[in-house]
């Protein structure tokens, strides 16, 4: 029985990969088990600058799972290349640097100085839903979405990941747009925009008014999502929104996902990455399926 | 420092007053571990996710830790449904907690409002008399472990918004007058903001350090997430922190309350 996949000609133990800005840099949760146990890491949204995020709250809690608006606060591109990846470098795991930014002159420097480090991939991340410039503007686009993979394409040999944005009309058209300027993989969904308002004071939860949504009330949008892309790209695909258990997780493998991806399930059980590749295990086991890359996309439709 | 994810079993509950609940936790590994000030982060069956709540007391030779904490939603009303013998599954020790040395000279005063009472107690306790703790609430029927204060030996003044029992009004003119009396050597708070916001100044215009404990919405609880932020200035440079791994006790003089 075998858990290991790869992905862009990068090898990892397992498909479950930390998902971006629900593991920070992968040094928080090494009280309670070492990273190497996941697949890989995507760290947390990188932007040229550091960045300070949006006023609190950032966090509201939702039927079945979270909005926040973080609003990308890192430590920025410097502080990531000099402290944070050489630390994540020493551990036994995939690193995948989500690189953001406002404009397309920033995601290309980002990607230039990370071709020069020893990051194993890099994550796009065109898709973020609490920053007013960039994050999602791209996303939402073709034209915007090519125009960034292409400026992030030529300025890495990297594998680059696309990371979509679910808050478009067809999502497809976007997954093709990416796979047409040299994304080497798409990785979906992020965070469906959403809003909670306190009808007490009538005012919202967060403080940015509106946030992005996770958990598993995303999920079965999620598994759609991956199911159509995989149909429409021949670059693989990497499952992630509402994970939470491993039948989740062989689920969206079965939708066309080649790895995923988990965020807030490990909010609420930080084992649940674990959790996942044990239950992968049993399941392989006891369907007698040798390796975990024969169930993607064996999904029957009707 | 670690942290533990486990389920430890609840050895005692008690209702302290209206929607406030007191539990005690047999965790030896977590008492151990753990340092006053610092929360943990409980699950509440069916919700995604956990609620922090500030470690009361630790008992590290019986290798227990007091939880108090108020229903204010759905979560802590699903963790309120817990009873003595059940398991309680927590993220703990979390948080760098207040930083205090008894054998330094001199006397402190703890300040705790509402259900930001419980995380000084053990301050109370290692300081005996030398403390003095200053704890508000709404109204009589909100006042919880003002006895438990006074057993350690703290000079306990409680003051109340409507006057109903102790001192009518805010802790602050309890506190300048206490201040005034000079051998303080940290105040301590914790509650909510305007509250800390006083705290602050009057230990500001007495010349005298103060810790303070945040509350805010969080999300993992470990320092991943960088949900639960809060600003300091140090040096004159401004920092975006996080309340839950680089707090939740910062220093008055630096935070931006």
């Amino acid at each position: 029985m075998s858990l290991e996949v790869t992905l862009c000609g990068q090898k990892f133990k397992n498909p479950i990969i930390a998902a971006s800005g629900a593991y920070g840099f992968g040094d928080d949760y090494t009280d309670l088990y070492p990273v190497s146990a996941l697949g890989g890491v995507s760290c947390k949204g990188t932007t040229l600058k550091p960045k300070d995020g949006n006023p609190t709250p950032r966090i509201a809690e939702t039927p079945s799972g979270i909005l926040n608006s973080v609003g990308l606060q890192n430590p920025g591109l410097d502080r990531f290349i000099s402290y944070y990846l050489p630390r994540l470098k020493k551990e036994d795991t995939v690193v995948i640097a989500n690189i953001a930014g406002a404009t397309v002159d920033d995601y290309r420097e980002v990607a230039t100085r990370l071709d020069s480090t020893d990051v194993d991939m890099i994550e796009l991340n065109i898709s973020c839903p609490n920053v007013k410039q960039g994050g999602a503007t791209w996303g939402v686009t073709c034209t915007g979405a090519a125009t960034v993979t292409k400026a992030v394409r030529e300025a890495t040999k990297k594998p680059v990941i696309v990371k979509l944005t679910p808050n478009v009309t067809d999502i497809t058209e976007i997954a093709r747009a990416v796979e047409a300027e040299g994304a080497d993989c798409v990785s979906l969904i992020n965070t469906l925009l959403g809003m909670r308002i306190d009808i007490r004071t009538r005012r919202p939860i967060l403080k940015n008014n509106v946030g992005g949504l996770s958990g598993p009330a995303v999920f079965p949008v999620a598994v759609r999502m991956v199911w159509q892309v995989s149909n429409a790209v021949k670059i693989p695909v990497i499952g992630m929104g509402g994970i939470a258990t491993a039948e989740d997780a062989i689920e969206m493998m079965m939708a066309g996902a080649s790895a995923i991806q988990m965020g807030t399930a490990i909010f609420g059980d930080p084992y649940a990455p674990i959790k996942v590749a044990q239950g992968m295990e049993k399941f392989l086991k006891d369907n007698n399926i040798g390796s975990i890359n024969d169930i993607v996309g064996t999904v029957k439709p009707w | 420092m670690s942290f533990f994810c486990n389920s430890y079993p609840i050895i005692e509950k008690k209702a302290l007053a209206g929607d406030i609940y007191s539990y005690t936790l047999l965790c030896p590994e977590v008492a151990n571990e753990a340092k006053t000030g610092q929360f943990v982060q409980v699950k509440a069956e069916g919700y995604t996710l956990r609620r922090p709540i500030s470690i009361c007391s630790i008992d590290k030779e019986k290798g227990t830790i007091r939880l108090v904490f108020e229903i204010r939603g759905k979560g802590t009303d699903k963790i309120s449904q817990l009873n003595k013998g059940d398991l309680m599954d927590i993220i703990a020790p979390l948080g760098n907690g207040f930083n205090y040395s008894t054998e330094k000279q001199g006397r402190v005063i703890v300040v705790g409002g509402g259900i930001g009472t419980p995380p000084m107690l053990d301050i109370a306790r290692d300081y005996g008399e030398r403390a003095t703790a200053i704890l508000g609430f709404r109204s009589f029927d909100r006042v919880i472990l003002d006895k438990d204060y006074a057993k350690g030996g703290a000079k306990t003044i409680v003051c109340t918004d409507d006057g109903s029992v102790g001192v009518a009004g805010t802790i602050a003119k309890p506190l300048e007058e206490e201040l005034s009396k000079g051998d303080v050597a940290m105040v301590f708070g914790c509650g909510p903001t305007p509250m800390l916001k006083a705290v602050v100044e009057c230990c500001k215009a007495a010349g005298v350090p103060s810790q303070v404990s945040l509350e805010q919405r969080m999300g993992c609880g470990v320092g991943a997430c960088v949900v639960c932020a809060c600003t300091v200035i140090r040096g004159g440079r401004q920092y975006v922190l996080r309340v839950c791994k680089d707090g939740p006790v910062f220093k008055g003089e630096e935070v931006v309350l």
